[in-house]
């Protein structure tokens, strides 16, 4: 409760760091010493209290710094958040889901006032009071989804499901794992995992759309996914690059443990009740190499998955070319004990 | 990771006749609150504890979707059905406590449509009177082309001309007013689709004129729930938990499942949705697939059956549950 949010940045001279309560709750996504795809979904439920999952959107101490940064980048490249034309009432449910979580939540941060249509909303971390009609776009200074996006930390694709599929018909991306919206915008479920290695093939896309087409009301699913981020980046998109890609040549065995990063990408999916329309917001969490090994388990564990992954994965994850580098740093806090499964730091 | 059924207790706050065939029931949340917010052609799954027979019949959602204060069905009284229609029409008062599942929506506006035209036969009005509600708030522009038998059976026909106005058309078949399908369905603006519900032959009869016509089938939208049909009891043996259970006469392969406490995914109950394919380990015999799900392929393959509208008769059956 009594979180103060961190100032800090995430570019230029990152100053981004997690706190040791923020390093405990980090969502280490490894439940086994070894990695590979799979159709990892659950029940997105309440979980243990101080966990990234006690509530349906995690509000932590990054959160005033990644609006910042969301802010800046959207300045630079307005395309970063999209909508069709038919996805404004997707737009609005989404609004609605996350007005109502949050104010349920983090009732000393959000206040949501309804009057019939009227409603009016408060956001003291960001210092936002402003009332609107509900449903009626001219209302708010942005679309719908832009306008809760920009105070909602992760980023937010929204998918129209006709056809047996699902389409990315809209979106704000500003913290991506070096994918485009710009470019995906539009294409159906296959298409836009294309890029993906050997999943396709494992069948784990046909059976994750089947259970996708079926997502209930009410009952929304999550997952994890991961990758490897020089330097607490949030904006690792392609259309930057030439700005960080660079950076993966720098590391050494003397700054990777304070610059490697660890990126884990909280997934959830909740069918929307006015639209249909399903919601993917995509939270991702950073912590370096230096925090990760703060807790053994994660320490021992992290070396053996990438010493262990696919290379196919690792090259798709863009580490290849400094595996063996954190092999050999992650090996020092690896004494060959055997961890306990599940991924909270002690034993369960 | 099962399509849990979440379900929502309810109490009936309403039962209306609407007419000697249909009746229109309200229900309201056990406990006061507001129901879940839902899309125009959503439906509920209904949960009956007929005299200790536990019945689970899917009804389209007919109320406003901006209206949460309490969700409203319709339901036409079968007399030659396996007794679901009948129990909610003889067993169900006001005060009642039931359970549904939450809405589904098997049977959604398309919302990139520049119009939605939409064909109703008989009690097939009711998704689109929750659509109609919703495309009416958010501007979308629709017309309404709606079929039945006679006007007392026309359940709503008035209500929908006094609030919608020129935009709904009706068609009493006794009275020898026929739908000129072939001139509305070459009459529309582009990007118009299509969404019926009704009978069967109305369903046919309308998606064949459309393609005929050269409708792009990605704006063609139907929604037919098939009740269970009667058959022959049988027999299967469960590979997974070890059972062998008897589907009886009026009993779907579904119920007979969840009668022997085994858990098994549905959403339609009516052969539409996908959720309860099942594989099947050995068939000696003939099925009887009702389902729209199965592609023609899967059903001569004997490898898949959908246990909610489909059969089997023959020697031995063994199924993946
Ligand atoms: C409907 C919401 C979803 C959206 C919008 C989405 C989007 C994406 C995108 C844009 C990528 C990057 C592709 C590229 O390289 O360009 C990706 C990767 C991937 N997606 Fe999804 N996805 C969704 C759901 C799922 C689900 C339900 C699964 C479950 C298995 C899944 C599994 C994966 C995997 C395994 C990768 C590769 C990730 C990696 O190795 O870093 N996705 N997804
Ligand atoms: S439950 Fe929908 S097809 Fe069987």
């Amino acid at each position: 409760m009594g979180i103060e949010f961190n100032k800090e940045t995430f570019r230029d001279d990152y100053t981004f760091k997690n706190s040791p309560a923020a390093v405990r709750r980090f969502p280490f996504p490894f439940p086994e010493d070894d990695y590979m795809y799979s159709v990892n979904m659950e029940p997105h439920v309440p979980g243990r209290k101080g966990s990234v999952f006690e509530h349906t959107f995690d509000v932590d101490e990054h959160y005033l710094a990644e609006m910042r940064d969301r802010e800046l980048v959207l300045k630079s490249d307005p395309l970063r958040c999209q909508s069709l034309p038919h996805m404004t009432l997707a737009g609005w449910d989404l609004l609605e889901l996350i007005m109502e979580s949050k104010a349920r939540d983090y009732p000393h941060w959000f206040e949501l006032h309804k009057s019939g249509d009227r409603w009016t909303w408060i956001n003291r971390p960001m210092e936002i009071e402003q009332s609107f009609t509900f449903l009626k776009d001219d209302t708010l200074p942005y679309g719908p989804l832009e306008y809760i996006t920009r105070q909602t930390q992760g980023d937010f694709t929204l998918q129209d499901q006709r056809d047996n599929t699902l389409y990315i018909d809209a979106g704000t991306v500003t913290t991506q794992a070096d994918w485009s919206l710009d470019f995906d915008v539009g294409m159906a479920f296959h298409e836009w995992h294309a890029p993906v290695p050997l999943a396709h093939n494992m069948g784990v896309f046909d059976r994750a759309l089947k259970f996708l087409l079926k997502l209930q009301l009410g009952s929304p699913v999550r997952r994890f996914n991961w990758t490897m981020t020089v330097d607490p980046l949030l904006d690792t998109s392609p259309e930057n690059y030439p700005k960080w890609g660079p950076s993966k040549t720098t590391l050494t065995m003397d700054t990777i443990g304070k610059r490697q990063h660890l990126r884990v990408e909280l997934q959830t999916l909740h069918r929307l009740p006015r639209s249909n329309a399903i919601a993917f917001p995509i939270r991702a969490y950073l912590a370096s190499f230096d925090d990760i090994v703060t807790m053994p388990k994660w320490g021992r564990r992290l070396h053996r998955v990438v010493r262990d992954v696919h290379p196919d994965l690792a090259t798709y994850k863009g580490f290849i070319r400094n595996r063996d580098l954190m092999v050999q740093w992650l090996s020092q806090y690896d004494d060959g004990k055997p961890t306990s499964p599940g991924w909270w730091p002690e034993p369960e | 990771m099962s399509a849990g059924a979440q379900r929502l207790d309810v109490t009936v706050a309403e039962v209306v006749d609407v007419n000697p065939l249909i009746k229109r029931f309200r229900f309201v949340r056990t406990g006061g609150g507001a129901l879940p917010t839902f899309s125009g052609g959503s439906h509920i799954v209904v949960d009956m504890d007929d005299a200790g027979t536990r019945r689970l019949n899917p009804y389209s959602l007919m109320s406003d979707p901006g209206q949460t204060d309490s969700y409203m069905i319709s339901v036409r009284r079968d007399d030659n059905g396996r007794g679901g229609s009948l129990y909610m029409h003889r067993s169900v008062r006001p005060g009642m406590q039931m359970q549904i599942g939450w809405p589904v929506n098997l049977f959604p506006s398309d919302l990139r449509a520049k119009k939605h035209l939409m064909i109703a036969g008989g009690i097939g009005i009711t998704p689109f009177l929750a659509q109609m509600a919703q495309l009416d708030r958010i501007g979308g522009r629709f017309e309404l082309h709606y079929a039945a038998r006679n006007r007392t059976l026309g359940a709503y026909m008035d209500e929908l001309q006094t609030r919608y106005g020129a935009r709904v058309q009706t068609y009493l078949d006794e009275e020898g007013q026929a739908m000129d399908l072939k001139g509305l369905l070459t009459s529309q603006p582009f990007g118009t689709h299509l969404y019926v519900c009704g009978p069967k032959p109305m369903i046919g009869w309308v998606l064949d004129t459309a393609r005929t016509l050269g409708w792009p089938e990605g704006a063609l939208h139907s929604e037919e729930f098939l009740a269970p049909p009667v058959g022959q009891p049988f027999e299967v043996e469960l590979a997974r938990s070890g059972k062998t259970i008897r589907v009886g006469a009026a009993q779907s392969l579904l119920e007979a499942l969840e009668a022997a406490g085994v858990d098994a995914p549905y959403l339609c109950r009516g052969g539409a949705c996908g959720q309860c394919e099942t594989d099947v380990c050995e068939a000696d015999g003939t099925f009887e697939h009702n389902d729209h799900w199965l592609s023609d392929a899967e059903k001569a393959s004997g490898r898949k059956i959908m246990p909610c509208v489909s059969r089997f008769r023959g020697a031995r059956l063994v199924i993946d549950r």
